[in-house]
């Protein structure tokens, strides 16, 4: 029954996976004034897709005022998120569409070079990205003055964050940059740059193809458009699927639960874990829960203290280190809990560490450190008597 | 420039774009603590400490690394800023294992003073500290894991200013850590144990590695005769850690205490400085002689040899351009040998019972006299070298009343010195001692400088040169006549690798280069009290400077005890057979 309905849903939809002569979609966007792009985007309302929702057009004009010979498209393929899993399939099914996208981009800011920051543990795909790559340059060659190239992450989560993600391109640890410069008027290298999410720049050739109208009749006045999501955990059918924003979780639960869902982390192991009773009030996206595509479902069976100590290992291991907020606050909620668990401390040290919390949301250097306390809190406030008993 | 109006506290203020928020609140006296931050490194902010409020922002802003925007309004001291400050210093004290009561940075830690302001006074994070073994493997410098913070100064002093690189980070998350290569002990790995990290650690995780405790013992044994020398950039720097502004002078109180310390002589290294000279100075004149006479096999540009953290560090990195290092040993090197050789000659005392002692501005100080080179006397020629710093810590053990003590003036043999001397401690001031004697040696006549201060070779400069033309030479010298000498001078290893550079490929143009590992010179050097900032280092080449002014004789070559000592010591001269023996070495490649 439900499957029925999410095949329905899907069709509807229908952007990311869809057939598309991508060599029309960037001579129509070569042909446009980068002005006239920035405006398409504009109307669309195209929020980026990894995660923090910044708008598309504006990241781009930025870019595109920003002074310099020299500016860069990058990709961000670090999908690093835990339950996060789409950025692989789309780079294996739709490659060219976000060659596109970074076509378009290129045009608009005045580009010539542009990387796809591949994830170490997509290595696999290399070659044949290459290949592809290889061909859409000859495609696009006498058109636009525009090189892709690939670069291979380490493996650290926090290279998804953009300024950490450009210095570990430029050879140095992967560690996030102090903000201001953001990356549109310095980054790769000093230069104008551009960072997208790998869904984001396939939205942006759909919406090239279609107009900005489409994709704006989609979502919600927020949370325009539609959504890849990342679906795994304790639901009968994981999987990728392409949905338009604004659900409920309800609604959402109804389609992809097993009939005894708990709770749903919405946005990976920085996102929010939301209860039952909550899932009816609760929209998925701007307005609600934002996500990057992470949606894990929980049943009755799961103890939400381990999952949480789940997060919080994942945490202390992927911060980089090197600001205070961050590295000690991660180590401070992990030993927390498991000193309240062992009845070592009282569960009033709960309050302790959310206290604490603030501290790491509005003091840590980047976003890795600031979304921290949305898991912990989100999982301490609803499920609190699982984390002491 | 363009302006930019900002308020700070409700206060307006005008900035240069570009100038970070917490530049803009010094303007107006307001103080934002910090502790990543230092003057003269690279901005971090990773400490957090120095958060404030923007209005508007949702987010705190590092105000170190933040640029100001026109129209900002910024809260330094509201309640979000309070508690998150608080918070940020207990969560430093919950990963610090600060043992306060045993520290060496008691009392003059950055953390333990924010602590004091700003932590909680009932701290409910849990002890996260990592309990690591300190690691003592290097005679100057010990690095205790257990205390960093992770704030990364040593990181960045090591590259940005030493161009070293021998601490990075390591790990990440909750394994982040300074690390050397590999891990190894400090003792095995790059370092050139210049120690400037250590006047940049804002807490006790990197300190000179002590031998307080073997110069009390010395000084306790009634057998053991004990002969002291202190470097000239001590007198300059001792008083700030005694309580004093930076830019006092206090060599004769130094040398009070010294005696009252209980050391049986009192000398100073100020009278090798001067016998460096003049060693050092005959062997440029020799190689100058040699090239242009048309030996090939003398290598110039010749460099200084004075700065042990600057030898280590071309043994590492430059080994194939050793030949150019003077083979003249420091000061301190020099003194060594002649306090177990010339003085028990003169005194009668067994040099068997002797231990000779140094305080120096420097922590590479302690390794060089530990390197198997540095035994000419057939004993270890300096035995127990202190920082600046570790002499404070005796004089207040001691209960000396510093300020109270009369002025007295060092002992005889080894101890007069010229202005000549004095100016070592800073950088240029070898140059300058070098050239007041040889120019004289030359021509037969003073530089042509008023009052004798050759201004192009002093400043702060990381890089500078000078050139002098020599007219009217004595007949020794006629072939250098119209020659136009170049010198260049380099503090920071930083600098001194762009030199290298130049050398290595083959389009130096200079005669002469002096080589200071440390910024500012040894008035800076990683022995000297704690902190260091460029107004400090320019108040002390100030005293340095004033120093020299002060005294009579300021040319080495008319120390009359230098004088003596050739007459009836080293009796064939400079560079002859004694000198060569005790004075001069050779080092080796550390590939």
């Amino acid at each position: 029954m439900s499957e029925d309905k999410i095949n329905k849903m899907q069709e509807k939809i229908n952007l990311i996976f869809s057939d598309c002569e991508v060599c029309e979609v960037v001579s129509q966007a070569l042909a446009e004034d980068p002005e006239q792009i920035l405006k398409m985007l504009l109307v669309s309302s195209l929020r980026g897709r990894g995660g923090a929702g910044f708008p598309t057009s504006l990241k781009w004009k930025f870019a595109r005022q920003a002074p310099g010979d020299r500016k860069f498209v990058i990709v961000n393929a670090d999908e690093g998120e835990p339950g996060t899993f789409k950025d692989r399939e789309i780079l294996e099914k739709v490659p060219y569409k976000v060659f596109a996208g970074m076509a378009i981009c290129a045009h608009t800011i005045g580009a010539r070079e542009g990387f796809i920051y591949l994830r170490g543990e997509y290595n696999y795909m290399r070659k044949t990205l290459e290949e592809q790559i290889q061909d859409f340059h000859n495609k696009i060659a006498g058109k636009l003055d525009f090189v892709i190239k690939i670069v291979s992450g380490a493996g650290a989560y926090v290279c998804g964050e953009e300024t950490a993600l450009i210095e570990s391109m430029e050879g140095k640890r992967g560690e996030p940059r102090n903000k201001p410069p953001y990356p549109v008027t310095a980054g790769y290298l000093g230069c104008p740059t551009v960072v997208n999410n790998v869904e984001t720049l396939v939205y942006v050739t759909m919406i090239m193809k279609m107009g900005p109208q489409h994709f704006a009749s989609l979502g919600t006045q927020h949370s325009r458009g539609a959504k890849v999501f990342s679906i795994s955990g304790d639901t009968p059918i994981p999987g990728i699927y392409e949905l338009e924003l604004g659900m409920s979780l309800a609604e959402f639960v109804e389609l992809f639960g097993d009939g005894d869902t708990k709770a749903v982390q919405v946005g990976g192991a920085g996102g929010f874990c939301v209860p039952r009773k909550k899932f009816t009030e609760t929209i998925i996206g701007f307005e609600g829960v934002p996500t990057g595509g992470s949606m894990m479902l929980f049943n009755s069976t799961r103890s939400m203290y381990n999952v949480l100590h789940n997060y919080l290992d994942f945490f202390c291991e992927e911060s980089c280190g090197q600001c205070t907020p961050c590295r000690v606050g991660c180590q401070q909620l992990r030993k927390g809990i498991e000193e309240v668990k062992n009845h070592s401390l009282k569960p009033v040290h709960l309050d302790v560490l959310k206290k604490m919390t603030d501290t790491m949301r509005y003091a840590s250097k980047c976003g890795l450190g600031q979304s921290v306390p949305n898991s912990f809190n989100s999982i301490i406030d609803n499920f609190r008597e699982e984390i002491i008993f | 420039m363009k302006k930019i109006k900002i308020q700070i506290d409700n206060r307006e203020v005008e900035v240069d774009e570009g100038t970070t928020i917490l530049k803009a609140a010094e303007k107006l006296n307001i103080h934002i603590p910090t502790l990543c931050h230092h003057e003269d490194l690279c901005i971090a902010g990773n400490c957090r400490v120095c958060v404030v409020e923007v209005e508007g922002a949702n987010l705190l802003s590092a105000s170190c690394a933040t640029p100001v925007m026109e129209g900002m309004k910024i809260h330094t001291n509201s309640m979000k800023v309070r508690n998150t400050r608080r918070t940020i210093l207990d969560m430093l004290l919950s990963e610090h294992a600060g043992e306060c009561t045993s520290c060496t940075r008691s009392g003059n830690c950055e953390l333990q003073t924010l602590a004091g302001y700003y932590a909680s006074p009932d701290n409910a994070l849990l002890d996260i500290s990592i309990k690591s073994k300190p690691d003592t493997s290097s005679p100057s410098i010990t690095k205790d894991d257990s205390k960093c913070i992770r704030c990364q100064r040593c990181v960045r002093t090591c590259e940005e200013i030493q161009k070293v690189g021998a601490l990075s980070m390591s790990g990440k998350g909750e394994h982040a850590k300074v690390s050397t290569f590999f891990e190894l002990p400090l003792n095995t790995v790059i370092c050139t144990n210049c120690g400037q990290c250590v006047t940049r650690c804002p807490t006790g995780a990197l300190v000179e590695r002590s031998y307080i405790d073997e110069v009390w013992d010395a000084l306790s044994n009634p057998d053991v005769h004990t002969v002291v020398q202190t470097a000239p950039a001590v007198r300059v720097g001792l008083g700030e850690a005694l309580g004093h502004d930076p830019g006092g002078r206090f060599t004769g109180k130094m040398v009070s205490a010294l005696r009252n310390l209980g050391f049986d002589a009192v000398f100073d290294t100020n009278f090798t400085a001067d016998l460096t000279i003049i060693e050092e100075g005959s062997e440029l004149l020799a190689r100058l002689t040699n090239v242009l006479t048309g030996d090939k096999s003398a290598q110039l540009p010749m460099f200084t040899s004075c700065s042990p953290g600057w030898i280590k560090f071309i043994e590492h990195r430059w080994p194939h351009l050793l030949g150019h290092l003077s083979t003249c040993k420091s000061p301190q090197q020099m003194f060594g040998p002649l306090a177990k050789t010339r003085y028990p000659e003169a005194t009668g005392v067994n040099p068997q019972k002797i231990c000779s002692i140094s305080i120096m501005p420097c922590t590479a100080k302690k390794f060089e006299a530990d390197r198997p080179e540095m035994r000419a006397s057939g004993f270890k020629d300096v035995d127990y070298v202190l920082t600046t710093r570790e002499l404070a810590k005796m004089i207040k053990q001691a209960g000396i009343d510093f300020d109270a003590l009369e002025e007295s003036e060092c002992d005889s043999m080894l101890g007069k010195h010229t202005g000549a001397a004095v100016i070592f401690g800073a950088t240029g001031g070898v140059m300058e001692a070098a050239i007041r004697t040889v120019y004289e040696l030359v021509t037969g006549r003073q530089v042509p400088f008023e009052n004798l201060n050759i201004t192009p070779v002093r400043g702060m400069e990381g890089i500078r040169e000078a050139t002098l033309k020599i007219e009217g030479t004595v007949e020794k010298y006629r072939f250098l006549e119209g020659v136009e000498v170049k010198v260049a001078i380099a503090h920071g290893l930083i600098n001194a690798d762009k030199l290298m550079e130049a050398v290595n490929g083959g389009n130096a143009p200079w005669h002469f280069i002096e080589v200071m590992a440390c910024p500012g010179g040894c008035l800076s050097g990683g022995g000297q009290p704690i902190p260091t900032s460029p107004d400090i280092r320019a108040a002390r080449a100030n005293a340095i400077y004033e120093e020299d002014a002060s005294l009579l004789l300021r040319k080495s070559h008319e120390n009359p005890e230098i004088t003596k000592l050739y007459e009836e010591f080293l009796v064939d001269g400079p560079l002859g057979h004694t000198s060569h023996h005790l004075l001069h070495t050779h080092y080796t490649p550390r590939p």
